[in-house]
């Protein structure tokens, strides 16, 4: 055990014989994500570093505090990314930040989710002592998929010192389309266009417009453009929108005063919210985001009959609910889940629900 | 539940002993909740079900029941619960590990009756099935709709969804279109105790912790999937395949990392090694070359274009890594054969001997060459022949030992082969099992997969969904005293000093 984590495993025992609660901190940019923080910092990006890279292999192990943007400057020197997309909402965001907030870029969709990366983990449980699950193969059965568990958990269930992550090459090309398109429309094409073999890649609308993202073989892309049709978009500044959905820099996610940022997880095809406020449609229709005011029931009462779920993203009241509340045999799994990395539950207590 | 100082389960320490239920009284508890018919406690009615796939490990169970409703099912569990009477869920029985085969003192819970598929979106691209639908038939409901449900384990004909779940199946095109957790978007199960959780759901994930990762995989052993909401991917337009040859191993696999270096993920890449090749083209005629030392298969699916694109790419890399001779399907009748044989390699095996054991390792892909010739030098150890077949784009190998259970000790020396292939993956820094599970058959290589803390939080891990153990015991994890027990074996030297033993 190298220094640095021998140290973390005694604080944490210290931390566990107290019932101290810890606030683990990555590069704190996602420190506005989910409920609000409570105890000590325990700061985390020290633990840095690439521990193995073999491109032809598909897969990059690194420590936990490793700046997301060093690790994705790496990628792209081989012609390779995390096809995720993580977003990175702040200059210091690591990629064990990026992994414990589970959120996916605009690739979601077509690609997959940070879960779907990830192969293999290595933890500081509750107990002090390292874990280590999955390994650095695409394909591994052995044992419960604890690492992909460990993808969107907000640090409540451990320490994550490395990950092993799938990476896959660059599409060799890339093309956006702009559409003129109301809402509804809008999500009624996204989901044609899902049902058949399209390189689609991204899709955001806003105000009016559907911007799509094409991402494939060369052919494949010429093909589709072709047939779609739309405004093409130049290169650089297709690469700004897509940048700009994706760390929520666009004047749609700008929050004044009290508003809030609701994301809405539904399914594809639902229905367009008629709820007031400013939305950026995503994923093929499948993520929703509503800037404005209003109470949280009515948000969340409008995404359950929509056959889905609300997060108050950013903004409200971070000392309430943030995600939608889980039915109760649920509940009781998840926090004996906990319990059972975490006895002390002294890892990120009350982040991600009251209670857990 | 009974806990030690450590907070572990004690099902975690050694197997329980199940010896004494009453199994009289069980049958009468569930024939209550039961309809006629639902029910099989004759012993010439529980024999059909005394293994699975892997059919070297057979036990009789308790009784086998046949549940048609999430209510039975509810009312089945909460009645073993009550008793303590473990229970394995069954879907079709095709897996390879042992997973689904009965504990002498259970209940078997066959899912066959939930045979139907629910509901059909083909405008949001999702299917919800019972777990008893097979895989193959969400794909023919879905092709009016020019959709499909990805995985293709090869048992595809047979095998069920809730099985592909328990397993978290894989197939030919899982390196472009990912395994069985990549595909589903929510789980409905019943646990031990009779609770109904939904996991993951309709949009493209829930709140809360990612159970649904959590529970794709975990062989049976944490809830009973009830009903499954898998995603339906758009059918490619076309598909073509590359034949390539090698007149090296280690030329074949350094081949297949060049095409991923090249950018390049075709939607299926594997590679079969001179016995195999030579194995199944007497059985289909595939048109297999017969010198090479290795063939590479590779497909591009997609577009007209991109498929195009694609071929021509593939074509110049694995010239440029020194193939010999590289053909590329003319037709869909051409591809198929090209498949054919490939996809026939298991029953091949079984016909020219008669035995084969199957191996699942996966390995880092640029360990291949020296995986193959170690597994030449074994060939010659356990004086057994073994063809190789790999999906060599993901690294995960299935090995063939031949063998002839009649011969004595044949078998022993088979399975101390596999264990030696599936120890030299975990050392390469793969995995014991790639796509067909731990179950019981390789629930002793565990113990060298992880090291105890990792077990022991398994056993942690089940016991926030089955405080008491109930669910497939035995199987997926092993004990502590069984590891211990593992250790021992070994230290006695490779061979199995005590064949009497019974070992799983």
């Amino acid at each position: 055990m190298n220094e640095i984590v021998a140290s973390w495993a005694e604080r944490i025992r210290a931390a566990a014989a107290d019932g101290r609660a810890l606030n683990l901190q990555g590069g704190g940019s996602k420190d506005f994500h989910g409920r609000r923080a409570v105890g000590e910092d325990f700061a985390l990006a020290e633990h840095a570093g690439v521990m193995d890279y073999e491109p032809t292999e598909l897969v990059v192990t690194v420590r936990g505090g490793t700046p997301l943007a060093e690790l994705e400057a790496l990628l792209a020197a081989q012609g390779q990314f995390l096809a995720f997309e993580p977003p990175h909402f702040g200059a210091g965001a690591t990629v064990a930040g990026c992994v414990a907030a589970g959120l996916s870029g605009p690739r979601r969709a077509s690609v997959g989710a940070v879960r779907d990366f990830v192969l293999g983990v290595k933890l500081l449980d509750g107990r002090g002592e390292v874990l280590s699950f999955g390994g650095q193969v695409m394909k591994n059965v052995a044992g419960y998929d604890v690492s992909r568990l460990v993808a969107g958990s907000l640090g409540t269930l451990g320490v994550i010192l490395e990950l092993s992550l799938k990476v896959l090459p660059r599409p060799p090309r890339e093309a956006t389309l702009r559409f003129e398109m109301a809402e509804g429309e809008a999500i009624d094409r996204l989901n044609d266009w899902g049902g058949q073999p399209l390189p689609i890649s991204a899709s955001a609308w806003n105000a009016g417009v559907l911007t799509l993202r094409l991402s494939g073989a060369e052919a494949a892309v010429a093909a589709a453009i072709t047939r779609l049709g739309g405004e093409p978009l130049a290169d650089d500044q297709a690469l700004t929108f897509w940048s700009d959905i994706k760390e929520q820099r666009t004047p749609a996610h700008d929050l004044a005063g009290h508003e809030q940022l609701w994301r809405l997880s539904l399914p594809s095809s639902a229905a367009p919210l008629r709820l007031s406020g400013r939305q950026v449609i995503e994923w093929g229709g499948a993520q929703r985001w509503l800037a404005g005011d209003l109470p949280a029931a009515q948000v969340r009462s409008r995404a359950a009959e929509l056959g889905g779920h609300a997060t108050l993203f950013r903004g409200g009241d971070r000392a309430g609910e943030v995600f939608s509340p889980l039915p109760a045999p649920l509940f009781a799994i998840h926090r004996r889940l906990k319990a059972t990395f975490d006895p002390a539950g002294i890892f990120n207590p009350g982040r991600l629900y009251q209670g857990l | 539940m009974m806990e030690t100082t450590e907070d572990l389960p004690a099902f975690a320490l050694a197997e329980v002993d199940y010896s004494g239920l009453d199994r009289a009284r069980v049958v009468q508890a569930l024939a209550k909740v039961l309809p006629v018919g639902a029910l099989l406690f004759d012993n010439e009615d529980l024999r059909p079900y005394e293994c699975d796939g892997l059919a070297s490990y057979r036990a009789v169970p308790l009784a086998v029941a046949l549940p048609s409703t999430e209510e039975e099912v509810v009312a089945i569990l909460r009645t073993c619960s009550q008793l303590g009477v473990p229970v394995v869920a069954r879907g079709a029985g095709t897996g390879l590990s042992g997973g689904a085969q009965p504990h002498p003192h259970g209940l078997l819970l066959s899912m066959a009756r939930f045979n139907r598929i629910l509901h059909l979106d083909a405008h949001a691209r999702t299917a919800v099935v019972q777990p008893g639908v097979r895989n193959l038939s969400i794909s023919e409901a879905a092709a009016p709709h020019n959709l499909y449900y990805a995985p293709d384990p090869s048992s595809q004909l047979a095998c069920t969804i809730g099985g592909n779940v328990a397993e978290n199946a894989g197939g030919v095109h899982c390196l472009k279109y990912g395994l069985t957790v990549h595909n589903l978007l929510r789980v409905r199960a019943v646990t031990m105790e009779g609770e109904i959780i939904e996991l993951g759901g309709h949009a493209l994930d829930a709140p809360g912790y990612d159970l649904l990762a959590l529970f794709t995989g975990s062989e049976g052993m944490l809830g009973v999937v009830t009903e499954v909401t898998v995603k339906l991917t758009p059918k490619p337009q076309i598909a073509r395949c590359v034949l390539a040859t090698f007149d090296d191993v280690t030329k074949a696999g350094e081949a297949v990392a060049a095409v991923i270096a090249a950018g390049i993920i075709p939607a299926g890449l594997e590679m079969m090694d001179q016995p195999a090749t030579a194995a199944v083209e007497e059985f289909v005629r595939a048109g297999y070359p017969l010198d090479a030392k290795a063939i590479l298969l590779s497909e591009a699916d997609g577009t007209p274009e991109e498929v195009a694109e694609e071929i021509a790419r593939v074509s110049e890399v694995l010239q440029a890594s020194g193939a010999g001779e590289i053909r590329v399907s003319r037709d869909e009748a051409e591809r198929l054969r090209f498949w054919a044989g490939r996809k026939a390699a298991f029953p091949a095996a079984g016909r020219i001997s008669p035995d084969y054991y199957c191996m699942d390792g996966t390995i880092p892909r640029k360990r291949l060459g020296e995986m193959l010739e170690a597994i030449q030098g074994m060939e010659g150890r356990y004086g057994l022949r073994c063809l190789n077949v790999f999906h060599a784009g993901d690294g995960n190998l299935h090995p063939l030992i031949l063998f002839d259970a009649n011969q004595p000790g044949e078998l022993e020396r088979a399975e101390a082969f596999g264990t030696e292939i599936l120890e030299l993956s975990v050392a390469f820094g793969g995995t014991i099992t790639g796509e067909h599970g731990v179950g019981i058959e390789k629930v002793g290589q565990m113990c060298v997969q992880f090291g105890e803390r990792e077990r022991k939080q398994f056993f942690r891990v089940k016991s926030a969904f089955d405080p008491d153990g109930l669910l497939n015991p035995g199987k997926a994890i092993p004990t502590l005293n069984r590891c211990a027990e593992y250790g021992r074996m070994h230290v006695q030297g490779g061979a199995l000093s005590h064949p009497e033993l019974p070992r799983f």
